[in-house]
């Protein structure tokens, strides 16, 4: 059995951390937390199905946080950050797929689909209207009937 | 179109939907291909429990088996300990290190399973996990194996056994390391 990694090292990790954080060199630029979140937010937490390593509150997902601010810190862009992680962990770690190549599909996909789906209700009215009437108003009322509508009606006070 | 082809049409629309839904379900979406397999592994500077340098570039021209495990990884890594340390014995001195990276644990309690294990391969804490997100890790127990060149030959997730072991390291011993 496998066994997933889980959020178990506590106060003796942050310690080390701390202390590792100590000795890193000063960093290029000032990187805030809205930029961390941004870019975690678009990366799969690997321990974790369906949240993002901005949400996960597991250690793996903080210590890729932590390396997200790093790499910004040392100068790297959003997009060379997720590439940093891309090449790691292959494009399944995009929350969301890249519009280019296999998984363009998916992306256009479900605009073919309502295309598609508009296309056949659009030609089903469009029969629907020009069918000619056959019932309602082209229908004959024979005399008799109207000999009795007007019977019927005439005998209203 | 006719009336009949429309009847048979709509419910045929659904068929792509159901195959789809049907190899959907059927995939372990824990199981991904590791983009690494092929590369060059990435290199790390860690720091033994022991207090000892362990680099990646110091393994150069060997085999290098780099297990990632981890003390709370229970039974997977306490399966496997056995067999890396046997394989480590059987094994090195036809060139090959297998190297233990202890990911986010605990030291005491790492310490108390190399103990416990009486593991003699050098095993490191990865404490900002940097090692493993350079590995592209999802867990532990993931094992990699690198030939003597320094490339990323295969990846293994689960615990090891002597077959897999022997099976992955046997055809890379027989490679030339130039």
């Amino acid at each position: 059995m496998r066994v997933r990694l889980a959020p178990v090292a506590t106060l003796f990790l942050a310690v080390l951390l701390i202390g590792a954080a100590r000795g890193a060199p000063a960093p290029a630029r000032t990187v805030s937390e809205a930029e961390v979140h941004e870019i975690a937010g678009g990366l799969r937490c690997v321990v974790c199905q369906n949240l993002s390593v901005a949400d996960s509150p597991s250690e793996m997902a903080r210590q890729m946080r932590a390396i997200v601010r790093e790499r910004l810190e040392a100068g790297e862009s959003a997009a060379e950050v997720v590439q940093y992680f891309v090449d790691r962990y292959g494009e399944w770690i995009l929350l969301s797929p890249r519009r280019s190549g296999f998984t363009l599909l998916v992306w256009l996909a479900p605009l073919v689909a309502v295309a598609l789906g508009l296309a056949i209700v659009g030609v089903l009215v469009w029969k629907w209207t020009r069918r000619p009437a056959t019932t309602g108003a082209a229908r004959r009322v024979d005399p008799a009937m109207r000999e009795r509508i007007r019977r019927e009606t005439e005998a209203e006070p | 179109m006719s009336r009949r082809a429309w009847r048979w049409l709509i419910p045929l629309s659904a068929l792509p939907v159901l195959a789809l839904l049907a190899y959907g379900f059927r995939v372990n979406p824990r199981e991904i291909p590791s983009p690494l397999v092929g590369r060059p592994a990435p290199g790390f500077a860690l720091t033994t429990f022991d207090g000892a340098p362990l680099t990646l570039e110091a393994q150069r021209g060997k085999v290098v088996v780099v297990n990632f495990w981890a003390s709370w990884c229970y039974p997977a890594c306490y399966e496997e300990a056995p067999v890396l340390e046997r394989s480590w014995r059987a094994y090195r001195d036809r060139g090959v290190v297998v190297v233990g990276v202890d990911i986010q644990d605990k030291a005491e309690a790492a310490q108390k399973f190399i103990r416990d294990f009486g593991l003699s391969f050098p095993n490191a804490p990865d404490p900002t996990g940097k090692v493993s997100v350079d590995f592209g890790t999802y867990g532990v127990p993931e094992t990699f194996f690198i030939d003597r060149r320094g490339r990323i030959r295969a990846k293994h997730v689960g615990a090891l056994t002597d077959e897999v072991l022997r099976t992955r390291v046997e055809p890379l011993l027989g490679e030339p390391a130039g």
